[in-house]
């Protein structure tokens, strides 16, 4: 490197570290996009998923961009200096992958107003700072159609992340679709507190399994569940599994009957396509089945033919417009209304919910 | 309702989500009480979970896999033992590089072998034993890695307290300057010690993966290398307190997970922090040890 090239790199970094302005890219050189990731890109669900999105943005645009990616990031603390870290290499993109990012995308945003930042499932905004989501509850009101009607013990298990809105809408939209076809059906819902901690997971499913519960459903990320829902089929069980996030395939037929998928490829495109054209604007975006940007994967033949049929039947009307997840009449758990008879739930809402429906037991810890 | 969880299953689900953790902690126990501080143990763990998982896929052999993932395990930390006993490098730096280089390694190494399933570990068959009422689900129907671990833990037990090979392994680890004078090899013993705590994580690693997990996921230790580094602390630096550390650990843990899915009235958040609290209660009420004199420093024989 020349003596000046090398001097006013310097110069710049120097700069950017003093000023929170990053090192821009010159004209002409590619567009440096920055992931955060919660958990590792091998996990086989939701960190895996994004990542398939980065990988789809290198292949959809070639030289024109540059991808970088941090692993395995903690929420809190250490996030803030990984995303200051990208935007002192000169990120012109940052997208923070998990709930948990929120407060240190927006500190590390406030900072660096010339750089574009793009955070997950989260609701805070500025500027330079969108947020983007998936209605994954949509899913999970098809998963908890076949969980209903799949399960013999009249037991669904749930292994819950953290109680965020994300993931209580999950759990709440699964339950009411598993009494709409199923009124006995109860819900045994166990709180991991980790997005990915394979042990944890597998033992969440093995208590569950002890407990009679013989359709598990999962909002963490790691494919241990699956894996102890067949080492539990080997021996002679009949457990039932959705992969979450990502397909988790390697496990179908049985336990992975279906899976939700995370398909964040069209989006990230979109916004990278809109970083490149100079149209890029702080927005809300939050898809569903509709956009594509939830997918319901594969329904295997271990699924009675009618299962099968109100699974589709469900994914068609959620597709169409014509049926919303949340539709009235719904209960609070301690019996107040939430919506009346027809009545559709808002967007604010559903980020905002921190209840149990009716007829679930437990409380949602603080 | 509580009513609804079976204690024998609970006693036993127990052990086998200890005996990672219990692998682990016992190899570092030994490295800790030679003098040497390996921050590494998560990253040696991961890569025996990796290298056992691998080789049982590819011999059908669980016990081959085992083998491999202590000899994975040993590798990884021969590199730490060579770094920080021949090269003096600072110990805290290379052993938390050595989690890093040993997490990249292992996801390098995985690539391929997310989603496969292991051949599966056997119950060791201890005959009339296991049809004991009560004691025999509890604890004569486990792998004989649960078994392993717990002799294992005896075995180091008797070395440094009975022996003449454990006297010494304690004296470089009290003062390597004088069992330097005393013409004993501190490096030697030093890398003994160290190559026995990676063959001892990667086993425990390899129990994630081959069998309580069991499957290889990226990442899929999640912090146990860390846990078994404090169980190490809080038991004194004694086999004995860490045998109750990690069971405690493991017990809490499994309890919990439990409870939750009972539907036990009690706080989410006091059963998620419990197995932490309990442990690190129990074992600082029983804590009276110090650590060994000259744990973390650095070896010149020329001094």
């Amino acid at each position: 490197m020349k003596r000046r090239t090398f001097l006013a790199t310097g110069s710049a970094v120097a700069a950017s570290a003093a000023f929170g302005l990053p090192a821009r890219a010159q004209d002409g050189e590619p567009v440096k996009i920055g992931f955060v990731y919660v958990g590792p890109i091998g996990d086989g669900g939701w960190t895996f998923q994004h990542n398939e999105g980065r990988l789809a943005v290198e292949e959809h645009f070639g030289d024109r961009v540059e991808t970088i990616y941090q692993e395995s990031v903690p929420e809190g603390p250490d996030a803030e200096r990984v995303i200051t870290q990208m935007a002192l290499q000169g990120a012109d993109l940052i997208f923070t992958t998990s709930f948990g990012y929120m407060e240190p995308t927006v500190n590390v945003a406030a900072q660096f107003p010339d750089v574009k930042f793009e955070h997950a499932t989260g609701y805070m905004r500025a500027d330079n700072l969108a947020t983007y989501d998936a209605r994954f509850y949509e899913g999970r009101a098809v998963i908890g159609t076949m969980a209903g009607m799949l399960t013999k013990t009249n037991k669904i298990g749930y292994i819950g992340s953290f109680p965020i809105p994300e993931v209580i809408q999950g759990i709440n939209s699964s339950f009411l679709h598993a009494r709409k076809v199923n009124p006995d059906v109860e819900m045994v819902v166990i709180w991991a507190y980790t997005w990915f901690d394979p042990a944890r997971e597998a033992d969440a499913a093995q208590a569950m399994i002890e407990q009679g519960v013989d359709v598990i459903l999962q909002h963490t990320d790691s494919t241990a569940p699956q894996a102890a829902a067949a080492a539990a089929n080997e021996a002679g069980a009949e457990i039932y599994t959705f992969g979450q996030a990502s397909d988790m395939a390697s496990f179908k037929p049985m336990p992975r009957v279906s899976s939700i998928i995370d398909n964040w490829a069209p989006y990230y495109i979109d916004r990278v396509q809109q970083v490149i054209d100079g149209t890029w604007e702080s927005t809300h975006t939050w898809g569903g089945i509709a956009d594509g940007e939830v997918e319901i994967g594969e329904i295997t033949d271990a699924v009675p033919a009618e299962v099968k049929a109100a699974a589709e039947d469900m994914i068609a009307r959620i597709s169409s417009g014509e049926y919303h997840p949340f539709t009235g009449p719904i209960n609070r758990q301690d019996g107040s209304v939430f919506l009346a008879e027809g009545e559709v739930a808002t967007d604010e809402q559903l980020v905002s919910m921190d209840f149990y429906v009716e007829g679930l037991t437990g409380e949602i810890p603080n | 309702m509580l009513g609804s969880i079976d204690p024998l299953l609970l006693l036993a689900s127990l052990m086998v989500a200890a005996t990672p953790i219990l692998f682990a902690a016992i190899g570092e126990l030994v490295v800790e009480r030679a003098g040497v501080l390996n921050l590494g143990v998560e990253g040696m763990m991961i890569t025996g979970a990796i290298c056992g998982f691998i080789v049982a896929v590819q011999t059908g052999s669980p016990w081959i896999g085992f083998a491999a993932a202590a000899l994975g395990g040993a590798v990884l930390a021969a590199l730490f033992g060579l770094l920080t006993q021949y090269l003096l490098s600072n110990q805290v730096a290379t052993g938390l590089a050595l989690t890093l280089f040993g997490l990249g390694l292992a996801s390098l190494l995985g690539q391929d072998w997310a989603g496969i399933r292991a051949p599966r570990v056997p119950d060791l068959p201890l005959g009339p034993l296991s049809d004991l009422p009560i004691l025999g689900p509890v604890l004569f129907r486990h792998d004989p890695m649960v078994y392993l671990g717990l002799a294992l833990c005896l075995a180091v037990w008797v070395v440094l307290t009975r022996t003449r090979a454990g006297l010494i392994l304690r004296a470089v680890g009290e003062n390597h300057d004088s069992a330097h004078a005393l013409g004993y090899r501190v490096r030697a013993v030093r890398m003994a010690a160290i190559l026995f705590g990676g063959a001892c994580a990667g086993l425990g690693g390899a129990y994630l993966s081959l069998v309580r997990v069991p499957q290889w996921t990226d990442g899929i230790t999640a912090g146990a290398g860390w846990i078994a580094l404090a169980i190490v602390v809080f038991a004194s630096w004694r086999p004995g307190r860490l045998v109750i550390g990690a069971y405690l650990f493991g017990g809490v843990a499994q309890l919990q997970l439990n409870l939750q899915a009972a539907g036990a009235r009690v706080p989410v958040e006091l059963l998620s922090m419990s197995p932490y609290l309990a442990t690190i209660l129990v074992l600082v009420l029983l804590s009276s040890g110090r650590a060994p004199g000259s744990l973390g420093r650095s070896f010149h024989a020329a001094r």
